[in-house]
């Protein structure tokens, strides 16, 4: 059941990604849901998760891309398992903390994917950094709503039913 | 406790899981970036690498062989190094007796042309011991009354006048008194000059002296002095040796040192003159000495 779901986050995120491609800021996309998802899962599932989500996440998004293979494997693959590692050495259950390990890994990943890329294509390494902390900001937004959508969106639901089937019952 | 126990493999797994997919992510990489020279960087890399794995193991057969050959291949070449000396040492010793043979072979060779040359009967002897009392210069030789050797008969060598036969010989042996002995004399006669005396020997350097040679004869350094035949003992026209010194005397007779012809200290072998001496004759004009006729 979890596995399926994070395939299906991770299909989710593909699909939005390639909907939001347009959506760039200083040259580099605005928002990386895949990432946000390797994210979300190692900071589910541990290292171990978090890197086959990352490896998993990155080579499909790689295979989209039509760019070199495994950059953004790699990227991911580092990115998920220092988040998982970190996940279960610190508390990061609450909004903040997660907040900063979200930003944190797209600075992470960002730094990571452009050392790739200048050693691959002998080039100086470059970090857009008005556009990697945007990015990081969004993404780090997005994670935190979706860990709360996550967490809290069932009792949102169930507490709203509650006070729907409560009126309903109101005689006056 | 069992939750430590059993979270550390994992940990070590995720870990061994993480380093795998990076080097799988660095390999597909690599298998799809051209290197500067055109080659895709996972064949150049791995060619690299495996070039660089070739050459270790390549170093490491070559320290192998090197150690084979240097060390454990030599574990034979002592003894065989030891066996080579020996057969070295063999070989010089061989080779000193060959030498020895040919010198004793031109030696005996000389003697025999000295045998043929000579008109005189003669008989081939060889020094087998010295005299072991200093001062008295004799020599032992293995020809005695058996072979037809008497008292007083000459003893020749291919270079000079040897001595004469002292003593009673033996049956196969007999004393030689050499020339160079100061009780031993001869008469001489310088071979250009014609100028004749006796040649003794002393105790000097050179160990022979020409006598009896008045100080107007006409003789100077270089010249060769040969024996006379007057003195009964010894045949006329062999070499006796070279004038190394001529003075004017303080009486009537000039003061002449000869440098002998033979080598004393070396001789081996000998023609004994088995012609018995006879009396001394008075000097007369030589004829034609052996030195002569071979000029």
């Amino acid at each position: 059941m979890k596995i399926a779901a994070v395939i299906l986050a991770l299909v989710v995120g593909l699909v939005l990604q390639s909907t939001l491609a347009g959506l760039r800021i200083g040259g580099t996309t605005a928002v990386n849901l895949v990432l946000v998802v390797v994210v979300y899962g190692a900071l589910s599932f541990g290292a171990a998760g978090g890197l086959v989500i990352g490896t998993v996440g990155g080579l499909m998004q790689d295979a989209l891309a039509g760019g070199i293979i495994g950059i953004g494997g790699f990227a991911k693959t580092l990115v998920g398992f220092l988040v998982g590692w970190l996940g279960a050495q610190f508390i990061v259950s609450q909004p903040l903390p997660r907040f900063v390990m979200f930003f944190a890994a797209t600075i992470l990943h960002e730094a990571c994917t452009q050392a790739l890329y200048a050693v691959v294509e002998s080039r100086a390494f470059r970090l857009p950094y008005p556009a990697t902390l945007t990015q990081a900001f969004v993404n780090a937004l997005v994670g935190v709503l979706a860990f709360q959508f996550v967490e809290r969106g069932p009792q949102v639901l169930a507490r709203r039913r509650a006070r729907s089937a409560s009126l309903g019952r109101r005689h006056y | 406790m069992l939750e430590l126990q059993g979270t550390q493999p994992l940990r070590q797994r995720t870990g061994v899981l993480f380093v795998l997919l990076l080097v799988g992510h660095l390999i597909l990489i690599s298998a799809q970036v051209q290197s500067r020279s055109g080659v895709p960087v996972l064949e150049a890399v791995t060619f690299g690498v495996f070039s660089r794995v070739q050459l270790a193991f390549a170093a490491v057969v070559d320290f192998g062989r090197n150690t084979w050959g240097n060390y454990v291949g030599l574990r034979g070449a002592r003894a065989e190094n030891e066996a080579l000396k020996r057969q070295l040492a063999d070989l010089e010793i061989r080779l000193q007796e060959q030498r020895a043979l040919a010198a004793r072979t031109q030696q005996l060779q000389q003697l025999l042309d000295l045998q043929q040359s000579t008109a005189l009967p003669t008989v081939a002897a060889e020094v087998i011991a010295g005299n072991p009392n200093p001062g008295i210069l004799t020599v032992t030789v293995n020809r005695g009354s058996s072979d037809g050797v008497k008292t007083d008969m000459a003893v020749i060598s291919p270079k000079g006048i040897v001595g004469r036969v002292v003593g009673r010989p033996a049956a196969h042996a007999a004393r030689v008194q050499l020339l160079i002995d100061p009780a031993a004399a001869a008469a001489a006669v310088i071979e250009r000059s014609r100028a004749g005396g006796m040649v003794a020997g002393v105790d000097e350097d050179p160990p022979l002296q020409l006598q009896l040679v008045s100080n107007l004869a006409d003789v100077v350094v270089g010249d060769a002095v040969v024996s006379s035949g007057t003195d009964g003992v010894y045949p006329r026209g062999f070499a006796i040796g070279t004038v190394e010194k001529s003075e004017r005397g303080h009486g009537l007779y000039r003061a002449i040192a000869v440098r002998p012809a033979v080598e004393f200290s070396s001789i081996e072998e000998v023609l004994i003159v088995l012609v018995p001496a006879r009396p001394a004759a008075p000097r007369a004009e030589p004829a034609a000495t052996p030195t002569e006729r071979a000029k």
